[in-house]
């Protein structure tokens, strides 16, 4: 529903929606399952207005688990059912089948099958039907990716999810900002914000409602929270200094953020309904980044009070912290922007090795350290909400560009924007 | 993307570098630290009106005042003994007119992460602010803001870019 209102909005603001350019670099997809996801059947004039077994490729393939036959390499082209004949597709080594069919009902009205079959054992593993407008086909495209990946893999898919992230566009000696949402494949971008001056950190609430962001269009940073479908904004934090790095609690009711109102750069919690503000850290050193657990129950943050950034985590209660920080990286000169995995069990951050920017996973339990990406300039990594892949922004040939990273490693996309330099993504929650 | 302006902007800096003084000290990579007067100015591109009327009477004091940029080394906000003189100028200037409020603006390079070099951006400026305390400039005269990597003056990707990044700027009046 909320969508629909996005929508609405954004045209009004945009005239405009444009897709956004995706290039795709997979990176040793061993191992990765063969699937055949064939056209589907149309029943109506000219071209169908979405390919969805294309959007369904794409999703599944981005996700570094499958590897879809090309589409020259289809034995057959059955839309339902009873026009499947296994041995066909066992013969081209597939282990899953996706068939399906959009129909058209009435005026903007579409029906939309699809099967999952497992070729091998020669049976359905799922069928669904779906009805919506045109408007609605790449979401149902999404979820189709979703039920696929989740019958295949027992993990959930975030086929359906947004991501939000900063542009910055250059015109001669200006520089214009804007804060966008786009979905997770990057089509259907919609910009929430335009601004003359500098905007940071999208963070998402729990509910994928709103955002919280940093804005300098006071002249100085200062927290806004704004509402994604009907874009009313308030102002939640300008104390004296910097006001950065806003972080919701998993339960909504909290933000946990960046004062330098008592002389350097300290954590403060924000309780969002009483408005009471909780000091959480009181180090001279430069305190930043909060990220909560997915318990609530404790932050990790960076701290430079051991000399250089590194990653501290503290629990936390609601009078304040409960304890001492204590120190997490112990690998490396320079490690910041931790955030934790959905389960916990993990943090990706910025790490520096040598003097590059990279994208590493630590495993909280054995303190094993991975760096998944490839980046000279790496910075703000966000975990998909599940928890199978991280997406990060990045340089190429002098441009700010986003990666999407599977957690082991396997799999790397990039997505290049039409315009400008893009950077600070932020995964939404699942829908 | 280059273009006409970038160029321009790096024109200026070249000639402004070589009018230096020999004293700037070095940095990693083995580059002096950007010293040219004015130039970083002219590299940040907006239109600059210079409030003569509050320091006119200061522009016969030297050069030194007409300069307002600080910069850092990598990961750093100590003050070099480069600028320590020009601070020691300004300091001097602005405990003599106490009416006069500037903003410290803090700055830093593209690398790691935003919101930390946010945080070191305002490190910087509370460096500079400091040595101007010192002087005897009252401290509500003395703003600090920081901009982090936000408003970079060098687009480049490397470190003739980064050391132009690195900075403090004093901002006065009008400008």
């Amino acid at each position: 529903m909320w969508r629909a209102l996005l929508f609405s909005w954004c045209l009004f603001v945009m005239g405009n929606v444009h897709a956004v350019l995706t290039i795709e670099i997979t990176q040793g997809v061993k191992g990765a399952m063969p699937i055949a996801i064939v056209p589907f059947g149309w029943g109506g004039q000219g071209a169908p207005p979405e390919d969805i077994a294309k959007i369904v490729g794409a999703d599944l393939s981005r996700s570094g688990y499958f590897a879809p036959l090309p589409e020259a390499d289809l034995p057959s082209r059955p839309h339902d059912a009873t026009a499947v004949r296994f041995p066909d597709w066992r013969m081209v080594r597939v282990d899953n089948l996706v068939i399906g069919n959009l129909s058209l009902l009435g005026p903007d009205s579409y029906q939309i099958k699809f099967h999952l079959f497992d070729v091998y054992k020669g049976k359905s593993l799922a069928g669904y039907s779906f009805r919506t407008n045109r408007q609605g086909l790449r979401r149902v495209a999404h979820q189709i990716s979703d039920i696929i990946y989740e019958k295949l893999t027992g993990r959930k898919g975030v086929f359906s999810t947004s991501i939000a992230y900063v542009t910055a566009i250059r015109k001669g000696g200006t520089v214009s900002y804007a804060l966008s949402v786009a979905d997770a494949d990057g089509y259907n971008e919609q910009v929430i914000l335009d601004a003359p001056q500098p905007l940071m950190s999208p963070a998402w609430s729990p509910d994928g409602k709103r955002l919280a962001y940093v804005s300098f269009e006071t002249g100085r940073s200062a927290i806004y929270i704004q509402d994604v479908g009907t874009a009313k904004r308030t102002r939640v934090a300008s104390f004296k200094g910097i006001n950065s790095a806003p972080a919701w609690s998993p339960d909504g009711r909290k933000l946990a953020f960046t004062s330098s109102k008592n002389g350097n750069a300290d954590i403060y919690v924000l309780d969002l309904g009483s408005r009471k503000v909780v000091r959480i850290t009181t180090s001279g050193a430069i305190d930043t980044e909060a990220a909560w657990s997915p318990d609530g129950g404790s932050l990790v943050f960076t701290s430079d009070r051991g000399g250089s950034p590194q990653i501290y985590r503290v629990p936390i209660g609601p009078s304040g912290p409960v304890g001492r920080p204590k120190r997490v990286t112990y690998e490396g000169s320079y490690n910041a922007r931790a955030s934790f995995s959905p389960d916990g069990s993990r943090l990706v951050m910025v790490h520096r090795s040598g003097k590059r920017f990279q994208i590493a996973v630590l495993e909280l339990d054995t303190g094993q350290l991975s760096i998944v990406s490839d980046t000279r300039l790496g910075e703000s990594p966000t975990f998909a909400p599940n928890g199978d892949m991280v997406l990060y922004a990045t340089e190429v040939g002098g441009r700010g560009v986003l990666e999407a990273a599977s957690v082991d490693s396997r799999s790397h996309q990039r997505l290049g924007f039409a315009r400008g330099d893009v950077r600070e993504p932020a995964w939404s929650p699942m829908p | 993307m280059k273009n006409l302006f970038y160029w321009m902007s790096m024109a200026f800096f070249v000639a402004g570098m070589v009018g230096c003084s020999a004293t700037a000290p070095v940095e990693e990579g083995g580059k002096p630290m950007p010293s040219g007067q004015g130039v970083a100015d002219q590299l940040e591109g907006r239109g600059m009106v210079r409030d003569d009327a509050a320091r006119g009477k200061a522009l016969d004091e030297g050069s030194l005042l007409s300069r307002t940029t600080i910069y850092f080394g990598y990961d750093s906000s100590e003050i070099a003994p480069e600028f320590r003189e020009l601070l020691r100028a300004h300091g001097k200037y602005l405990a003599s007119h106490p009416e006069i409020r500037i903003t410290i603006e803090g700055h830093t390079d593209e690398r790691g992460s935003r919101e930390y070099n946010l945080a070191l951006g305002e490190r910087r400026a509370y460096a500079v602010r400091q040595l101007l305390m010192l002087q005897g400039v009252a401290p509500n005269q003395l703003e600090v803001i920081s901009y982090g990597e936000e408003r970079p003056v060098a687009y480049e990707h490397d470190e003739s870019a980064w050391r132009l990044n690195r900075r403090a700027v004093l901002r006065y009046p009008g400008r």
